[in-house]
């Protein structure tokens, strides 16, 4: 009867187990359809695929370039047609965020890419030479991409990036 | 900092790894960065696109009750005078066109007058002036703006309701959208693309004025290259070109304001020569422009040969149209239901409305949409409701607003005989023109969001296209982030030229040129009054704040019906609910179809148990706004009412002095105590003026109508609380 008794705790536990993942699955589902309506201006369930990098980064992931055109050759129809729809969304994005993939990269790592590329320990970079790196190097900008974190980036006094303010500025954590 | 800047020269050649890795990891962190911006833009455009449109809602429903009580009073009274006609109409002139010419030019404009002065017929020399005085914020004189509405009237007299272009004659045309009144757009154009000219046409599609504070300027301009280049400058009418429209959306207050003397004179002439504007234009017979869109029913033949400036404003139906139907069926207005929603907020659950393809869902549920033709001026939600409604919960409220509740003009259209009359359909062939937009799904539906006009589907413009033999429909009507937007298979292009719409850094502006391939090429701006460009960040900040604003506005001003939604949820009495009850309970009172989810860290606090206090999303609302201190529910009401009662003013106050005079109100009240059937002597009526004229100067300014408002419902309050 011990064991009779274990096993009913151990049901118990379970279920108890499955009333919460299943509360946390859609929790994540919600938030998973609200990102994706943003963007779903038909209202038919689909969205177009240039958008779903933006969907998934809006969802707290860090996905690089290469990660997100996996994720979206693995949803994308089988004839691609430019837009991806929810029913295939959903069950990956819930996979990824589940199992915690495209992790966030923590801040501090981020002032310290900052302070590689100061060689000389400055405290800041040129223009030229952080576009330098983010156009030609990695999984390089656009040119808008570039000339939009620029505009935001350089101190428009000192034509400088004092890098450490701008990465306060990028890791704000607004409540979106 | 002149010595060795870059790693990169540094080292001639290949950045090392760690370098390479720094670069992906600052890449990736950024692109993220960039991806909350945007969709925190996302959200703010959609708010703002909510509000707009409910807004064009209740304006619509508005006019709805006024078309309605126009009908029902001419019909109760055979042929006795038609007050609310003469309310809402400016009286034919009965002087022929030289008295007035005369008229006009006999005005006498006094030597201080430093501004522009025109002769006519106009000249290079006068279009110049007038832009460069513009430039310098100066005003042209009263006469000369009636001269000049005056010969534009003459103008478009003789204009058909379609101009057919070729574009072999120049090079290329140039078309702009929606304006709304920025002079600044107006002006980046012409510098841009160059002023109007034979060789350099221009198409303006529409919704000149309102919104902005330079509408007269704009029309001016636009009415004055009008007249000097007749075959090479084209004007389309838009929704905005409408008298009613514009008693809500500023252009009346703006003449007004800059127009003391003539200001009246100018509107009744406006609303003339805004009936009057051409309603399409096609190039080559190949490209349809129009300032909506259009709707399955829309026949270019049929538009061709309808009598175009009898439809004054398309917010309402030409007389006689009603006759012969049953108008005491369906009691509701949308305001009516939008409250009585509250009553099960779960059941509606969550209603997908979104901008474009709101239609869809409800329109399944409509039930005049599937047989009539799609248009539906006065179909706004409330038409569709089947589910048994309770009363209000807040108070009832007092007149006038309480009028607002009667029957839809759709309701009864719906019901109208098989075969609608004429005017009818010649109203509803504009009507689509000027109000409907696209949608990506088969079909046509009624336009459900703006509640006017409809949305119509690829399949349709697929067919009136190759009916026609066209290519290209070429529309405005909707504000699109990038100013331009392709869609229908790139058939449909929109077109927007207002930039900054919503809020600085909303959108760009754009125009588009075509030249004899009718190959579209676009051109974008932005106008930005500050001069250093602002960061995406702050540009998302910035429009997010005012939109935010305006959602907290509308929070405040739903206050108790929201109140008594949480408080359902609420069994304890916490003050406290779940997100997700919030959230529902909100979208079922506001139905702005809005992701209230994600707005909610913005709106509401969240206690220490992870639940909403939803009271306060009404606090920060109290800071810095002039709420008059009165009880909670009145400043609500107050705040809820306050451009109805605005535009009701503004119609009462035939003149547009600002002040209604003892004869307006006479006026009005004959006209509602006929319709409801009370008797009420003149005598009666002098006491209520004067009893609402609380300075006694002879008339009633707006303050003084708003407190009387206020004091009705004090009394009506006192009243229900005692019953």
């Amino acid at each position: 009867s011990t064991r009779y008794d274990l096993y009913r705790v151990l049901h118990a536990a379970l279920c108890l187990f499955a009333i919460c993942s299943e509360a946390i699955v859609s929790e994540l589902h919600k938030r998973i359809s609200s990102a994706f309506d943003v963007f779903d201006h038909e209202s038919n369930h689909t969205v177009d695929v240039r958008e779903i990098g933006t969907i998934i980064r809006s969802l707290g992931c860090f996905p690089t370039e290469a990660q997100l055109h996996d994720v979206i050759a693995e949803i994308e129809e089988e004839e691609p047609t430019g837009f991806i729809r929810f029913e295939r969304f959903l069950p990956t994005m819930s996979r990824i965020l589940l199992e915690h993939r495209f992790r966030p990269v923590p801040e501090d790592l981020l002032l310290q890419a900052f302070e590689v590329l100061d060689q000389q320990k400055r405290g800041h970079l040129d223009p030229e030479e952080l576009t330098r790196y983010l156009t030609q190097e990695g999984e390089p900008f656009t040119q808008e991409e570039m000339e939009e974190m620029l505009s935001a980036a350089v101190d428009p006094d000192k034509n400088l990036i004092f890098y450490k303010d701008f990465v306060s500025v990028m890791t704000v954590d607004d409540p979106w | 900092m002149g010595c060795g800047t870059s790693v990169a020269i540094e080292n001639q050649g290949r950045p090392s790894e760690v370098a390479i890795k720094a670069a992906v990891l600052i890449q990736r962190w950024y692109r993220r960065y960039v991806a909350r911006l945007e969709i925190r833009r996302r959200y703010t455009w959609n708010i703002f696109q909510s509000i707009e449109y409910a807004g064009e809602q209740d304006q619509l429903q508005l006019s709805s009750f006024f078309s309605f009580m126009l009908d029902n009073f001419t019909q109760l009274n055979g042929n006795g005078p038609d007050l609310i006609s003469h309310l809402l109409d400016s009286a034919v002139d009965p002087v022929t066109e030289e008295v007035r010419q005369c008229k006009y030019e006999q005005i006498v404009v006094p030597d201080s007058y430093s501004g522009p002065r025109l002769s006519f017929p106009l000249s290079v020399t006068d279009t110049n002036t007038l832009l460069s005085a513009f430039k310098e914020q100066q005003t042209l004189h009263g006469k000369y703006v009636l001269q000049l509405l005056h010969e534009t009237q003459k103008f478009l007299k003789q204009m058909p309701n379609v101009i057919y272009l070729s574009s072999s004659y120049a090079k290329e045309i140039t078309i702009c959208g929606d304006l709304h009144g920025r002079l600044d757009d107006l002006l980046l154009i012409f510098y841009k693309n160059g002023l109007p000219s034979a060789e350099n046409p221009y198409i303006f599609n529409g919704d000149f004025v309102d919104r902005g504070k330079k509408s007269i300027e704009i029309i001016i301009i636009l009415f004055a290259f009008l007249l000097l280049y007749p075959d090479h400058m084209h004007l389309n009418r838009g929704n905005h070109e409408d008298h009613i429209m514009n008693l809500r959306y500023g252009f009346t207050k703006e003449v007004m304001q800059k127009y003391k003397t003539h200001g009246r004179e100018i509107l009744q002439l406006l609303q003339d020569v805004f009936s009057l504007l051409p309603i399409a234009t096609i190039i080559d017979n190949k490209v349809l422009i129009v300032h909506g869109g259009i709707s399955d029913k829309t026949d270019l033949y049929f538009l061709s040969s309808v009598e175009r400036h009898r439809v004054k404003s398309a917010l309402r139906l030409p007389k006689r149209s009603l006759d012969h139907t049953d108008v005491c069926c369906s009691r509701s207005s949308s305001r009516q239901s939008r409250r009585a929603r509250v009553d099960s907020p779960c059941s509606t659950g969550r209603m997908k409305r979104k901008k474009k393809s709101r239609l869809t869902k409800q329109s399944s549920s409509s039930s005049s949409s599937s047989s009539s033709s799609a248009s539906s001026v006065c179909s706004p939600r409330a038409s569709c409701r089947a589910t048994p409604r309770h009363p209000p919960p807040s108070p009832r409220l007092p007149s006038p607003v309480d009028m607002l509740q009667v029957p839809f003009l759709d309701s009864i259209v719906s019901l109208a005989l098989p075969e609608p009359p004429k005017e009818e359909l010649e109203w509803r062939q504009i009507v689509d023109v000027l109000w409907s937009d696209p949608k990506n799904q088969n079909g046509c539906s009624p336009n459900s969001f703006r509640g006017g006009g409809c949305y119509f589907g690829p399949d349709v413009t697929q067919r009136l296209l190759k009916k026609h033999g066209m290519c290209l429909l070429i529309r405005s009507h909707e504000c699109k982030q990038e100013g331009y937007e392709l869609c229908h298979n790139g058939q449909v292009i929109t077109i927007f030229s207002a930039s900054n719409y919503y809020e600085e850094g909303s959108n760009r502006g754009a125009y588009v040129k075509l030249g004899p391939e009718l190959i579209p090429r676009f051109f974008q701006y932005q106008v930005s009054r500050s001069t250093r460009k602002l960061t995406l960040q702050q540009r998302v900040s910035v429009a997010e704040s005012s939109a935010l604003k305006a959602l907290q506005e509308k929070l405040f001003a739903h206050r108790s019906e929201l109140m008594a939604a949480f408080q359902q949820y609420d069994i304890n009495n916490t003050g406290r609910i779940s997100t997700n009850e919030w959230a529902q309970v909100v979208e079922s009172v506001l139905r702005l179809d809005l992701p209230w989810r994600t707005l909610r860290p913005r709106l509401v606090r969240l206690a220490s148990d992870g639940n909403v206090e939803y009271e306060s999303c009404f606090e920060n609302i109290s800071a810095g706004q002039p709420i008059p201190q009165v009880t909670p529910n009145l400043a609500e009401t107050m705040y809820r009412y306050r451009t109805d009662l605005e535009i009701i003013f503004n119609i009462i106050d035939k003149d547009h002095s600002g002040q209604i005079s003892i004869e307006e109100f006479r006026q009005t009240w004959k006209l509602f105590s006929s319709h409801l059937g009370v008797d009420v002597d003149d005598q009666a009526i002098d006491d209520m003026a004067r009893s609402i004229d609380f300075n006694k100067d002879g008339s009633i300014d707006f303050n003084e109508f708003l407190e009387a408002f206020r004091v009705v419902h004090k009394l009506d309050m006192k009243e229900q609380q005692q019953g």
